[in-house]
């Protein structure tokens, strides 16, 4: 008898189908992952088990939970559902939990509303050792912490803790670390995986990214636009899966290295020289957050800055953009002293994280694409302009039809597109990419990175690639920098540096991040031990 | 949170000192001789130059601007012109009036408004909804004038439990006094409370789409409890800024209301003062109500504190 059995589930919201036929099991003990693109309907499934979906959904099929079906229960009863028996951990731990209460009133709450029997002392109690758990220690992490104080691995953790203090059958957690580090993520991934097996919890995860769940997951489903495509057990998911989808889903999240071109031009672009930039805190203490960073970036060559969120490598690209004062060093851009001048701005263009927040959702893409042209000395008329910005939209993918839309009408990757084309219309000789794949879909991350592949080699342009994700980094750069605490702590060719890290943090980095071909070996050394 | 408090205070203090210059500028540029008005119609340019000397308005500017601040700074507001009394005294009688009036109006705005912002919130796109909001939208539109009219024809001409107007004194015992404010503190409380409704219903709105509240209800919080519990704060802190802005809109922005119920409050006495060229009160009142504007905010800024652990840090 499965703790969760899902059988044929349809969703419609104002009668548009989000869901059809999804069956997906979970037993006691168990991890299943559901994998898919945005927009495939997995998180709607986790909503639909906990009965939290929007207004409008309409719900037809059978959700089984300890001999219940969950779709015939009224929301009084569902909420003793959520109390005492299904627990959730979401995308977003920066905002999930309430900014105005402590972290230990919220879990005292959690604590106190799955077992009314509990004296207010005892919920303390048990609050404190939930944390324990989570390993938020109360000397480090009192109970009346409040959220802003922490990070979001620890906030990540404090969600857990409540999820886990009503002693939950069922967790379910959605994208638990898409917004988290790779060390972190992978901590919390190993935290998930302890507390199931120690509590014989079923864990129903979910992620777009088919790596980061091949290390823990038992099962694997593969979802799209609805639709459960495949499913397997983890151990022979991937010899067995048949689906063209499943196995594109697969090659994409796999560490592919192609061997560079080692001939370079000689012509340094870019020359960062002891550059240094510090923030000023309260009084007169000051954070360094760029200490003495020097590198050089050659014409047509790319190189990747990787570094956890906080390491300082935000502030290096806002230095070298020219939209932040650096307190000492120099940046040489094709040989010129750069710092924010505009007759040098259109050498360097960027390409930012959110493709949805990086337009204004007023204008044309005409409009978008053709702003950088301020930068440019002499105006071109606006038949020139026109025409250049269609040969940039071809050159990215987009047709010239796509210049009278507005930003909205493109999904994710599209937009990545356009922002691309933005930077490429002053036709610079370095772009910026800072976390520009970090919020797409694995094959449309692909898909731009062979795009962003193509550009170099035709136009001739680098790229200062910043990511936390080690495996976008290894796909597209010559070079990589790691950055911890404002220093580069190593440099040094890709292949080498993934290979033979120096630096112990480059080590644990690479270690951390998710890697679908050693999580599958590590899997059956795992089955061949039990067999032995 | 000391350095916090010592930070706005420094703000506080600073915005005063300017308002102060700009006050008396402009309380100089203001057509009119005050002498030549007190004198009445029979002008006598030597006794109205006396009276000048008298008032001490020959004084130079900065001298008049010095004995002006300084003499405030020791409860010394000076003479009004008109009255021949001390200017002081005036406004606090005044102030009696006022304050009670616009702590009560606000009181009931609030209680009107929080729970009708929240009940439209959390029934949105229902015909509560649709009916709450409508009548809040003509809440903002009605004049307020004509709403005191329209009171003071109901409970004071045909049903007769209320005076149409008037104020005994704080010496005719509380709640006569209480009864007396009532229908202009209604008067005044349902625009404002129409306003503040609409900003809780939004407020409250934003806040229900928050992860944390989605945090809430995985808990096992029904709706309603959610919103409670983990909204009602949250939802707060926006609110918070209008009623600053309307307590010191209040203060002295009720002249018409008083007027129709005859109530001796402060904005009648600039009125009158401006009307009198009683220009001493004029800037007196003025600089008070700065003074009650800038309090409020200080009041406002540590209430954000008070909800918002984030920013009692932020100082820090």
């Amino acid at each position: 008898m499965s703790l969760l059995n899902i059988q044929g589930l349809l969703l419609s919201i104002h009668g548009s189908e989000i869901l059809s036929n999804v069956a997906i099991g979970v037993e006691e003990g168990q991890i299943v992952a559901i994998v898919g693109e945005s927009g495939s309907g997995k998180s709607m499934t986790a909503s639909a088990v906990m009965q939290l979906v929007p207004n409008g959904a309409e719900m037809s099929g059978n959700v089984w939970f300890m001999d219940d079906n969950l779709l015939d229960k009224t929301e009084a009863e569902m909420c003793d559902v959520r109390k005492n028996h299904i627990g959730m951990v979401f995308q977003e731990p920066m905002t999930a939990l309430n900014p105005v209460q402590t972290i230990g009133k919220q879990v005292i709450e959690a604590v106190r509303l799955a077992d009314k029997s509990l004296s207010k002392d005892q919920a303390r109690e048990k609050a404190e050792l939930m944390l324990h758990k989570v390993g938020l220690e109360q000397t480090r992490f009192p109970l009346n912490t409040y959220p802003h104080k922490l990070s979001g691995g620890q906030r990540q953790r404090v969600v857990i803790a409540i999820a886990l203090s009503q002693n939950p059958r069922l967790l379910i957690a959605d994208e638990p670390t898409t917004a988290l580090d790779v060390t972190t993520q992978s901590q919390i991934m190993k935290l998930l995986k302890k507390l199931v097996k120690q509590e014989n919890m079923g864990l129903l995860l979910i992620s777009h990214d088919l790596a980061v769940v091949a290390e823990v997951a038992d099962h694997i489903v593969i979802m799209r636009n609805g639709k459960v495509i495949e499913q397997g057990n983890t151990d022979i998911f991937f010899n067995e899966m048949s689906d063209d989808y499943s196995k594109e889903l697969f090659a994409a999240s796999k560490l592919t290295f192609k061997d560079k071109k080692s001939e370079k031009s000689s012509d340094i672009i870019l020359d960062i020289k002891n550059l240094k930039k510090d923030y000023k805190l309260s009084g007169s203490k000051k954070l360094r957050a760029v200490d003495n960073v020097s590198f050089r970036l050659k014409k047509g060559e790319n190189i990747g800055l990787v570094g956890e969120s906080g390491c300082g490598k935000s502030t290096l690209v806002r230095c070298i953009l020219g939209v932040e004062a650096y307190k000492s060093g120099e940046i040489l851009l094709n040989g010129e002293v750069f710092d924010g001048q505009k007759e040098l701005r259109k050498h360097i263009n960027a390409v930012f994280q959110d493709p949805f927040g990086s337009f204004n959702p007023r204008h044309m893409v005409k409009r978008v694409v053709a702003e950088p042209f301020y930068l440019i000395d002499t105006p071109l008329s606006s038949t020139e302009q026109l025409s250049k910005v269609e040969e940039m939209l071809n050159h990215v993918g987009l047709n010239a039809d796509d210049m009278d839309k507005y930003s909205h009408e493109f999904s994710g990757g599209q937009r990545q597109r356009i922002a691309i084309a933005r930077a490429l219309i002053t036709e610079p000789s370095v772009i910026v990419l800072d976390e520009a794949t970090s919020a797409l879909d694995v094959l449309i991350r692909e898909q731009i990175l062979e795009l962003l592949e193509n550009l170099s080699e035709n136009l001739g342009i680098s790229y200062l690639f910043i990511s936390h994700d080690l495996t976008t980094v290894r796909n597209i750069t010559d070079r990589v920098l790691v950055m911890k605490d404002g220093i580069i702590v190593e440099q040094g060719p890709t292949n080498e540096i993934y290979n033979n890290p120096q630096h112990p943090y480059t080590n644990t980095l690479l270690e951390a991040s998710p890697d679908i071909t050693k999580a599958l070996n590590d899997k059956r050394n795992e089955l061949d031990d039990n067999f032995v | 949170m000391l350095r916090f408090i010592s930070k706005r205070l420094l703000s506080l203090f600073s915005t005063l000192f300017v308002a102060t210059i700009v006050i008396f500028l402009m309380i100089e540029v203001v057509p009119g001789d005050p002498a030549a008005f007190m004198m009445g119609l029979s002008t006598n340019t030597e006794a109205a130059d006396a009276l000048r000397a008298e008032l001490g308005l020959n004084a130079g500017v900065l001298e008049r601007y010095f004995g002006w601040v300084t003499g405030m700074l020791s409860g010394d507001f000076g003479i009004s012109y008109t009255y021949r009394v001390p200017v002081s005294g005036l406004i606090f009688d005044r102030m009696l009036v006022s304050v009670p009036l616009t702590v009560y109006a606000l009181i009931l705005s609030t209680v009107i408004a929080i729970p009708v912002g929240v009940i439209a919130a959390s029934r949105r796109g229902t015909a509560v909804d649709t009916t709450l909001m409508g009548v809040a939208q003509v809440g903002v539109a009605v004049p307020n004038f004509w709403f005191a009219i329209l009171l003071v024809l109901l409970f004071s001409t045909s049903l007769q439990w209320f005076s149409a107007g008037g104020f005994p004194g704080w010496e005719a015992g509380f709640w006569l006094c209480l009864k007396s404010l009532t229908l202009p503190a209604i008067s005044l409380a349902l625009p404002q409370a129409a306003i503040l409704s609409r900003v809780m219903r939004s407020s409250v709105l934003e806040v229900m789409n928050e992860d944390y509240m989605r945090t809430a209800r995985a808990k096992g919080l029904s709706e309603r409890q959610a919103l409670l519990r983990h909204g009602l704060r949250n939802a707060l802190i926006p609110v918070l800024t209008i009623l600053g802005l309307q307590f010191s809109f209040l203060l002295a922005g009720g002249i018409i209301i008083e007027s129709i119920f005859s109530i001796p409050g402060l904005g009648r006495l600039v009125f009158q003062s401006i009307a009198q060229r009683d220009l001493i009160v004029v800037k007196s009142v003025v600089t008070l109500l700065v003074m009650a504007v800038v309090m409020i905010t200080f009041i406002v800024d540590l209430a954000y504190a008070v909800v918002d652990p984030r920013l009692r840090e932020g100082s820090n």
